[in-house]
């Protein structure tokens, strides 16, 4: 996504990535980003939340118009209910650790078998 | 919430992502993109003036008995804006499906948000169309098939400004 934003951006397009993976986004780099620091899934703003999808895109167009520079980001103001989001997505510990590995290796023989055309 | 915090407050996926697949036995972590220099385009005209478009990470909901069969294209689409869609497919994706829904396409993709800001003036005009690029792993794929793909369809609308939106 961001990679297209840059060969729009190398051609003469102007715009604006919305998103709340930062650092995936920032690696990459942009000319502009709005973060909402919500889990994955809703970087325009929560499910029914007309108001605030409102006030994200507002902001998008907004850096639009007034970024003089690449790599501009802003933040949203807008937070979660709550925190819990934050660990446990993709969380790894001992309760999971043997399951994720048993998952592993099957995806691995599924995929051997798609190859080998069994 | 302010305080004192030994740690970053976002969450980062890279390093999140590299451990739950090393923990599923992928030793060779996935190599993200990483530029230092950043191209820049300064909007060209007023605000007021421009035809806005919209790229989405989701998929177009493919017919019934594809999922899972293999049939999945996963391919650069352009789709009409109006009707809006009522639901885009994002099964496929990578986001919290715990956390959240995407049951309202608003919150990825805001194309009734844009179509109010074209209507009360703030722009110009909402492309006819928007445009999607389903996540490629393939950095190859995305740079050498689908952006130059995406930028003929924002030629042939005439568009002005694209806002991108990653689930």
């Amino acid at each position: 996504m961001s990679l297209v934003a840059r060969h729009l951006e190398a051609n003469g397009v102007s715009t604006v990535v919305m998103g709340s993976a930062r650092d995936i986004v920032e690696e990459c780099g942009v000319a502009r980003f709005v973060f909402t620091d919500f889990p994955l899934g809703n970087p325009c703003g929560k499910p029914w939340d007309q108001e605030m999808q409102r006030s994200i895109i507002g902001s998008a167009l907004n850096l639009l118009d007034r970024a003089w520079m690449p790599r501009t980001t802003i933040q949203t103001p807008f937070h979660w209910e709550n925190d819990t989001w934050r660990d446990a997505f993709m969380r790894v510990d001992d309760g999971n650790r043997e399951a994720l590995a048993r998952a592993g290796e099957e995806r691995r023989r599924r995929q051997a078998e798609v190859k080998t055309g069994r | 919430m302010d305080g004192l915090r030994p740690y970053r407050s976002f969450v980062s996926y890279i390093d999140r992502s590299r451990e739950y697949y090393a923990a599923q036995g992928y030793s060779k972590p996935y190599a993200w993109a990483h530029h230092d220099d950043v191209p820049f385009t300064p909007l060209q005209k007023p605000l007021s003036g421009c035809r806005v478009g919209l790229v989405t990470t989701a998929g177009r909901t493919p017919a019934e008995g594809l999922i899972g069969a293999g049939g999945l294209k996963r391919g650069p689409y352009a789709e009409p804006a109006n009707p809006p869609p009522k639901s885009l497919f994002t099964d496929d994706l990578f986001w919290d499906k715990k956390a959240t829904h995407t049951d309202d396409v608003d919150s990825f993709l805001p194309v009734n948000r844009l179509a109010e800001q074209a209507n009360g003036g703030c722009i110009g005009s909402a492309s006819p169309r928007f445009y999607g690029v389903p996540t490629d792993y393939s950095q190859s794929r995305t740079s050498q098939g689908a952006a130059p793909k995406i930028l003929e369809w924002c030629r042939e609308d005439g568009l002005d400004a694209v806002l991108f939106s990653a689930l």
